[in-house]
């Protein structure tokens, strides 16, 4: 493999045991490598540079004014979208809020996303929610919550549900470093142990949880071995090489697949922006810490390597990165011009029929004076 | 027509649910090999295996998360948390997740699951074995809850609560669990939720009690009765959402109101009812409602006859009431 330029040393979280496929020098470790097509290197590549187009745009969208809120995965594409690609379309996601670049790899509209920040009439959960907690169920997509931790149980129910109806179709489940605390985490490696269910368990170690660094986390040297005390294996993969990613999600999903139970993978990597816009990071970090891990950029190394293998060029770049700044212009011209939800609305989907209180309660709002700013 | 109490008639429930639908699970803590720590699920794991009758670790939130989970993979879970003083690690799982599913995707997901639990004090159980925290959970959007007084209503709520699209949580009052006697049909029937019962006419108080209180009630109705007192005794059966139809319809006639319930008077589901009530038939009452209800302590070991709502409490509330 051709050398790509000599690089600065990786981020001391990436210690020796940490697999991965991309050397220091930016080539790749054959004995390690998933073996891509060439296609599917260019997949994985288009959707994290879409990931981090449209997490620049939100963010700018916010600084505008236009939107309340946009909670991201700057740095963090590989891991996300890495993973996501390992799986199959059958299997589910059980996500927690930064993998809506996944969510879009796996045929979620742009428009249902954009929408959903809106949080406007075209919004799949009719602007109940935050933005960035969508729902994807024809992708295989649970919904989202904003309490950390909370998907884990509820992804081994659902794996636990495949291996009872005797169905192939296993779940992955994403959390970050600070949900490894949540009771969730707990007794959801503990159930999943014990009755082995068709589960890949991932950790999206960014490093921080809002403002507070691992350390404070956990006294464990890694995330990896928290696995070891439910009977789970665990491994640590660098988060910032797409194809360190693939390959152990992959491997994790067949191991889940043939019955052998979950494991819990510990990506390594690091949350290049805030927690959300409403966070300011300057606060408790210092920028020598970013300055480091911007040498591992995920999209550059993986754009390096589709480069020196001669399947993309930087105009093909250039073409995409328009592309996809013109899909989210269309997009959000869209969201901005289509109304919010009825007023009546908020009463829909509480039950399945409407009971009498609430038909009581709408009646009451609908004849009511509007509030102040509102409609 | 056999004669059953109401551990049996809820074991038949949950029986004849299994046998109908593949997708019925039951998961808790020791409700496999030992069928429970009260045997309502005895003989079920036995009938139908360790994969559909669940011993869990001891975890609630555990059991209520994957069975969320369980339920977006399509099946229906039975979870039983063992006693309802231990729901509360599940809480967060039963509000946060359970009850706004449905609402926060839109109607995209549903998670339709039951989680049955035994409430309620009388039985030497202290107060991590006694409490009764129905208002916990009807104060929660998305939630139904049901709490039957006896063995016919318990297999009918539960196979309607089966059959119904919404998560339930299905209160037993162990009390009664085995002292509430009476005849079940042997096959499949529903009672409907949201109904209550007139379980006593009467033209002097309206009576409202539900799960083992109900029996306190028509004791202290009958007493009170004897003193020239006439009450109409409905056992409201769901408690969220209620019947609210027939109470203020019997309010309507008797004009007087009093509200039986375990739980801690502060906060709990009388003050709820009698709102209700005065917001639809306030013009009706000739005495102002009162409730008769657990203290504002936390549930007492040896002193727990004092402190629960028992009929000699509500006979001279009834009097009271029904005087003024």
């Amino acid at each position: 493999m051709t050398a790509l330029g000599p690089r600065s040393s990786l981020p001391p979280a990436i210690t020796s045991d940490v697999f991965r496929v991309f050397r220091d020098d930016g080539s790749v470790d054959e004995r390690n490598d998933p073996g891509l097509t060439d296609k599917e290197l260019r997949f994985l590549y288009k959707h994290m540079v879409q990931t981090r187009r449209i997490d620049e745009r939100f963010i700018a969208l916010q600084r505008q004014g236009r939107i309340a809120f946009h909670v991201g995965s700057l740095g963090e594409e590989a891991a996300i979208i890495g993973s996501a690609f390992a799986m199959r379309p059958r299997d589910w996601v059980f996500p927690c809020y930064r993998e809506f670049g996944a969510a879009l790899m796996r045929n979620f509209p742009l428009q249902r996303l954009v929408d959903n920040v809106f949080g406007n009439s075209g919004d799949m959960v009719k602007g109940r929610q935050m933005p960035h907690h969508y729902t994807h169920r024809a992708g295989g997509w649970a919904s989202i919550s904003s309490p950390v931790g909370t998907q884990i149980t509820q992804a081994v129910g659902f794996a636990w549900g495949s291996k009872i109806k005797r169905e192939d179709v296993s779940a992955i489940v994403y959390f970050g470093d600070g949900s490894t605390s949540s009771v969730d985490f707990h007794s959801g490696l503990n159930f999943a142990g014990v009755q082995k269910v068709p589960l890949v368990l991932f950790c999206r170690n960014n490093g921080w949880a809002i403002s507070v660094p691992v350390e404070k986390q956990t006294a464990s040297a890694t995330f990896a071995e928290k696995g070891a005390a439910y009977g789970i294996p665990g491994v640590r993969v660098d988060g910032n090489d797409a194809l360190a990613v693939v390959a152990v999600t992959r491997k994790a999903a067949q191991r889940a697949s043939e019955g052998n139970g979950p494991t819990l993978i510990e990506a390594i990597t690091y949350r290049m922006g805030g927690h959300s816009t409403s966070d300011d990071p300057n606060r408790y970090r210092g920028m020598e810490e970013m300055e480091l891990w911007a040498q591992v950029d995920p999209i550059e190394r993986l754009q390096q390597f589709l480069i020196s293998k001669g399947i993309w060029d930087t105009q093909s770049d250039v073409t995409l990165r328009e592309e996809i700044d013109e899909q989210f212009r269309q997009a959000v011209a869209k969201a901005e011009a289509t109304p919010p939800p009825a007023l009546e609305t908020m009463f829909d989907d509480v039950y399945e029929k409407l009971p009498w209180h609430l038909a009581e309660q709408r009646a009451e709002l609908l004849a009511g004076p509007r509030a102040p700013g509102g409609r | 027509m056999p004669q059953l109490n109401m551990v049996q008639a809820i074991n038949d429930a949950l029986r004849i649910s299994m046998q109908q639908d593949s997708r019925v699970i039951i998961l808790g803590e020791d409700v496999g090999k030992v069928g429970g720590v009260f045997r309502v699920t005895a003989g079920l794991q036995a009938e139908f295996g360790e994969e559909r009758v669940i011993d869990t670790p001891l975890s609630e939130n555990g059991i209520v998360g994957t069975a969320i989970g369980m339920a977006l993979n399509g099946l229906i879970p039975v979870a039983e948390i063992q006693f309802a003083d231990f729901i509360f690690p599940a809480y967060d799982q039963i509000i946060n997740e359970l009850a706004k599913y449905r609402y926060r995707s839109g109607g995209d997901h549903t998670t339709k699951l039951i989680i049955r639990t035994p409430v309620g004090g009388g039985i030497r159980g202290g107060h991590y074995h006694s409490q009764h925290p129905e208002a916990a959970f009807v104060q929660v959007p998305g939630l139904k809850v049901v709490c039957p007084s006896n063995p016919y209503d318990a297999k009918g709520l539960l196979l309607a609560a089966l059959e119904d699209p919404d998560p339930i949580i299905f209160m037993e009052p162990k009390r009664v669990y085995r002292a509430a006697k009476g005849e079940v049909p042997e096959a499949a029937y529903t009672v409907p939720l949201e109904s209550a019962r007139i379980v006593r006419e009467g033209r002097d108080v309206t009576v409202l009690a539900y799960g083992a209180m109900l029996y306190e009630a028509l004791d202290a109705s009958q007493r009170a009765f004897e003193q020239g007192v006439d009450c109409e005794v409905i056992d409201l059966r769901t408690l969220w959402p209620v019947d609210i139809d027939m109470i203020v319809q019997s309010v309507k006639k008797t004009g007087r109101l009093v509200v039986v319930h375990e739980a801690p008077k502060t906060g709990g589901f009388a003050g709820e009812l009698i709102s209700l009530v005065v917001e639809r038939a306030f013009y009706y009452l000739e005495a102002p409602p009162a409730r008769v209800t657990g203290f504002d302590t936390p549930f007492p070991f040896t002193l727990e006859m004092e402190y629960l709502p028992l009929s000699h409490r509500i006979v001279p509330v009834v009097l009271q009431t029904a005087r003024a």
